[in-house]
């Protein structure tokens, strides 16, 4: 694949906060990534690392009071999101960047036929006719491989599957040709048969149509099955960044380490599981320095004094581990 | 009951649990078929995995075998004895020696009740100890689950999920239990806490000596702690085996787009193309097989008959018409 | 409730103004009917027609009656009969419908059929007309409004709580319950009743309301409270004759029922928002 220099996203220093009645969650900090044209990029973590926050941070869609987007800048396409009119936003919202969501059914009103839907979607941005509208809605609907979709344009969300409804939701998404889609568990509450189905789609299509992709999951099998580059991220942090056989082959942080450990392997029964010890710490209480430390076996007394930065363990793989030279693998 | 099928502690037959919608106007009496007819045994200290899709009856079939719901039919034999001809206080009787655990720990834990109080609920209640002692009772099992003595103190929310779940296997285990029925214990919680709580089930069937009964839709997860695996299908079990045979040979054709599905977690072993045929709603189906509208064998005879369980060899049952 | 749900509770409660206010006033009125003995400056029975109809002045707050009469006293002292009667009825109430609807919730079939079906009967009724003729049979008295009352508006609580035992029954705490081998009566107490309780006393303070009113009602025809006794709604019906010579004699007592009946309503909308979490940030 050919990468291009300039980044399509270029995220730096991105920290949002929510400002809470108990106290600041500093739910995202100091985040910086890129995503380039025609590559996927998946932010993968467990619930509350602020993965879900990032992908919303971008198409400031935080809900604002409590939260609100403390620093940083997001170029997209060379332009500063963060500094355009809500107008212009709502510009790149519809036309540059569309979302997908986990559960489709709160994204799709259930009182219009999904047609209606993705050719209202496709009218707000291009401006055909009708006719056109609804013949380039069955086309979207055929090209995330609805069976018959002449029949099920006119079909209302509850009398489709969930995996059909994901399909509709991604045609919708993609009906404006969107230059980065943003999907955020786009697969988790599908069955496991359906997401195998969906994930190739997505793949498919994004080589198509050689649209950038960031994807928002927990599932290390998801990940594995279509990114390129993946950032690991921890209590709002990312803790390693890099290609994915980088971090599935040679990470550098003990927490990614830590989570493909947790997976039990098809290979072995009955064993124990190198599971992370502990809980995910408290947003509003985080421990000072690493915040993996206590969690760590490779914690020592340095890490508990200052947060490590970003070591660059080679030109495009990152760690956030002063140990890193000894984990992982 | 005779003497060589002793060593099972559970065994299920022909168990059913139909849902009847209500409708006022209409005479359509056409049920759900939430668990549709389906056996099998588990030995004392086995680990038997029940996996399947959303929907496809295997959380129906764990409660009915406790009664949480009542059956629409069947026999459910528990140490020899059928539950199911039990009247309500023979039942709480035998309630101590088989368990549960719940998926969703924070549905699963009385909000307004204390750890120690919902931990020790059933030693209470079965007046197996008291005051002092309950107490004493409760802290060790607390400490057996991962947690302090003085967590019995606390509120759930003011806990994990995780943590929530190491109650709930608290309280499933606090009456040394011979059965416990595991309904998805750990897919409510983040891959880190997943391992800790199956390192928790494991070790606690290693010093216990628990049998188990363990729903997940994970492979992995299913793979990794039974001993025999039963694949269940819009109610019906479909593919039923020892776990390593079942992944060397699965013979169902819907176990192989199962196995086929489960992300490699190698990059460089991403699936190939698949049957890729989306999935279609069942009620559409009259008769013959219930697989035969996704299965890529499918032929004339799936059409008319419905296949049944049966054995091909080394304990390897499959319901299909074609084995391959 | 525990510590933390209390708090958090406090904190969006505490953000409805009108809700505290209600709160407050309620309390103030509270204050008064246990001290009414203490701080009524006349005794409310005592007649003296010398003084009769006299407008409000610094030595009669609010005038007095027909027969000399403080409104003041009498006001104070009303203020614990319509208390009274609004407490004692809804806890029948709610004691019948709280019964009533956990077995039909908790036990389902047919005492669920027979019990609702028997609410349905009794919504059928007027309540109101159904009060004033049993009221008018039993002859009328304090204890038998209160009685009537409270067994003519537990429906509503029966059938709240009976949705409340429905959906909570099939929770799974509640069936971790019954695997354990808790008996029955330990769960409707032990695990169902706690979590239903919250809304059925956020309803409660509304019926509060409503009862204070109907005693007020009945009072003003004459079936309520009898006189001489002191009740808001009794001395509305004797000033109603001097409604255009004593102005005083209709107005107070109209304001204290209103006031009072708001500020129970107002209370019961904030708990109720305050413990629904989907209601929160509405403000």
């Amino acid at each position: 694949m050919v990468i291009m220099k300039t980044p399509l996203l270029d995220v730096r220093s991105l920290s949002t906060h929510f400002f809470t009645e108990d106290g600041v969650v500093k739910a995202v900090e100091d985040v910086s990534f890129e995503i380039f044209e025609g590559e996927i990029l998946s932010l993968v973590g467990e619930s509350g690392c602020g993965k879900s926050v990032t992908g919303l941070s971008l198409l400031r869609l935080i809900p604002t009071p409590p939260g609100k987007i403390a620093s940083g800048e997001i170029f997209f396409d060379g332009r500063n999101l963060l500094k355009l009119e809500e107008k212009e936003m709502e510009k790149v919202r519809g036309n540059d960047i569309s979302m997908i969501f986990q559960e489709p059914m709160t994204s799709l009103n259930p009182v219009f036929t999904i047609g209606d839907q993705i050719m209202e979607a496709i009218q707000l941005h291009q401006n055909p006719d009708k006719k056109e509208a609804r013949k380039k809605a069955i086309e979207m609907l055929d090209r995330v491989k609805i069976p018959s979709p002449e029949a099920r344009i006119d079909s209302y969300p509850h009398q489709l599957s969930g995996g059909m409804r994901q399909r509709a939701m991604i045609a919708m998404a993609l009906s404006c040709q969107p230059k980065l889609l943003i999907a955020d568990e786009p697969t988790t509450a599908l069955d496991v048969t359906i997401q195998a189905q969906v994930l190739r789609l997505m793949r498919e299509i994004q080589r198509e149509m050689r649209m950038a992709v960031m994807l928002i999951t927990h599932d290390l099998g998801v990940v594995a099955e279509i990114a390129d580059r993946v950032a690991v991220m921890y209590a709002g942090r990312i803790v390693e960044y890099g290609p994915i056989e980088t971090i599935f082959g040679e990470m550098r942080h003990p927490y990614t380490r830590g989570l493909l450990e947790s997976i039990p392997q098809l290979e072995d029964k009955r064993k124990r599981l190198n599971a992370i010890p502990g809980q995910v710490p408290n947003p509003m209480d985080l421990p000072m320095g690493c915040k993996f430390h206590p969690r760590c076996y490779l914690m020592i007394e340095d890490c508990k004094k200052e947060e490590p930065p970003l070591f660059q363990v080679n030109d495009n793989h990152f760690s956030r581990c002063i140990r890193w030279k000894v984990c992982c693998y | 009951m005779n003497m060589s099928e002793n060593d099972f502690l559970l065994q299920v037959q022909h168990l059913r649990k139909y849902f009847y919608r209500e409708r006022l106007f209409s005479s359509d009496r056409k049920p759900i078929r939430a668990v549709d007819d389906i056996t099998f045994s588990i030995r004392r200290g086995e680990t038997l995995g029940l996996v399947g899709e959303s929907g496809c009856g295997k959380t129906t079939a764990g409660k009915s075998i406790l009664r949480l719901i009542e059956p629409t039919s069947g026999q459910i034999f528990f140490k020899g004895k059928n539950i199911v001809d039990l009247n309500r206080e023979e039942l709480r009787r035998l309630r101590p020696y088989m368990q549960f655990i719940f998926q969703d720990p924070y549905e699963s834990l009385n909000p307004r009740m204390r750890v120690g109080e919902i931990v020790g609920e059933g030693l209470e209640v079965h007046r197996v100890a008291q005051g002092r002692e309950k107490v004493e009772k409760v802290s060790e099992i607390l400490m057996k689950v991962g947690l302090h003595p003085r967590d019995a103190m606390r509120y759930p929310h003011e806990f994990s999920g995780g943590q929530r779940q190491r109650i709930g296997i608290a309280r499933a285990i606090s009456l040394n239990p011979e059965l416990i029925i595991a309904d998805e214990p750990v897919s409510a919680l983040d891959v880190s806490i997943q391992a800790q709580i199956l390192n928790l089930l494991m070790d606690l069937r290693d010093q216990l000596g628990f049998t188990y009964l363990f729903i997940s839709h994970d492979l992995r997860i299913v793979k990794h702690i039974s001993d025999r695996i039963a694949v269940m299908y819009l109610g019906k079990i479909v593919e039923m085996a020892d776990g390593e045979d079942l992944f060397r040979r699965p013979l169902h054709p819907y176990t192989q787009i199962l196995l086929q599905a489960i992300p490699r977690l190698k990059p460089s072993g991403r699936t190939q193309e698949g049957p890729a045929r989306e999935e279609l709603p069942f009620h559409s189906l009259e008769k013959g097989c219930l697989f035969q509208l996704r299965c890529p064998h499918s032929r004339e005879r799936c059409r008319m008959e419905e296949p049944i369980l049966l054995d091909q060899g080394e304990d390897h049952l499959v319901a299909c018409h074609f084995v391959s | 409730m525990e510590q933390g749900q209390l708090k958090s509770f406090w904190r969006y409660f505490k953000r409805n103004r009108l809700a505290v206010g209600g709160m407050a006033i309620i309390l103030v009125v509270f204050f008064i009917a246990g001290t009414a003995s203490l701080i009524a400056p006349y005794d409310p029975g005592k007649t003296d027609v010398s003084k009769k109809l006299k407008s409000p002045s610094p030595e009669h707050f609010l005038g007095t009656d027909q027969l000399g009469r403080d409104v003041f006293s009498r006001m104070l002292y009303g203020s614990r009969i319509s208390l009274s009667v609004g407490f004692v009825a809804v806890a029948i109430s709610l004691v019948i419908g709280v019964f009533v609807g956990a077995v039909a919730g908790y036990y389902g079939r047919w005492a669920e059929t027979i019990l609702m079906r028997f609410v349905d009967i009794m919504l059928c009724f007027p309540s109101f007309f159904l009060i004033l003729t049993v009221v008018a049979l039993l002859g009328p008295s304090m204890m038998n409004v209160m009685v009537v009352i409270g067994i003519t508006s537990w429906m509503g609580t029966s059938r709240f709580v009976r949705a409340e035992f429905l959906s909570l029954r099939e929770r799974d705490f509640v069936h971790a319950a019954r695997a354990l081998g808790v008996k029955d009566r330990r769960i409707i107490f032990r695990h169902i009743l706690p979590n239903a309780l919250a809304p059925v006393f956020v309803a409660a303070t509304l019926d509060v309301a409503t009862a204070v009113l109907v005693e007020a009602g009945l009072s003003f025809l004459g079936f309520g409270v009898q006189p001489p006794a002191p009740s808001w709604g009794n001395i509305l019906t004797e000033g109603r004759t001097y409604i255009f010579d004593a102005w005083w004699l209709t107005v107070f007592p109209g304001l204290a029922i209103l006031i009072t009946v708001l500020s129970f309503n107002l209370l019961g909308e904030g708990l109720r928002d305050a413990l629904d979490p989907r209601l929160r940030g509405r403000r």
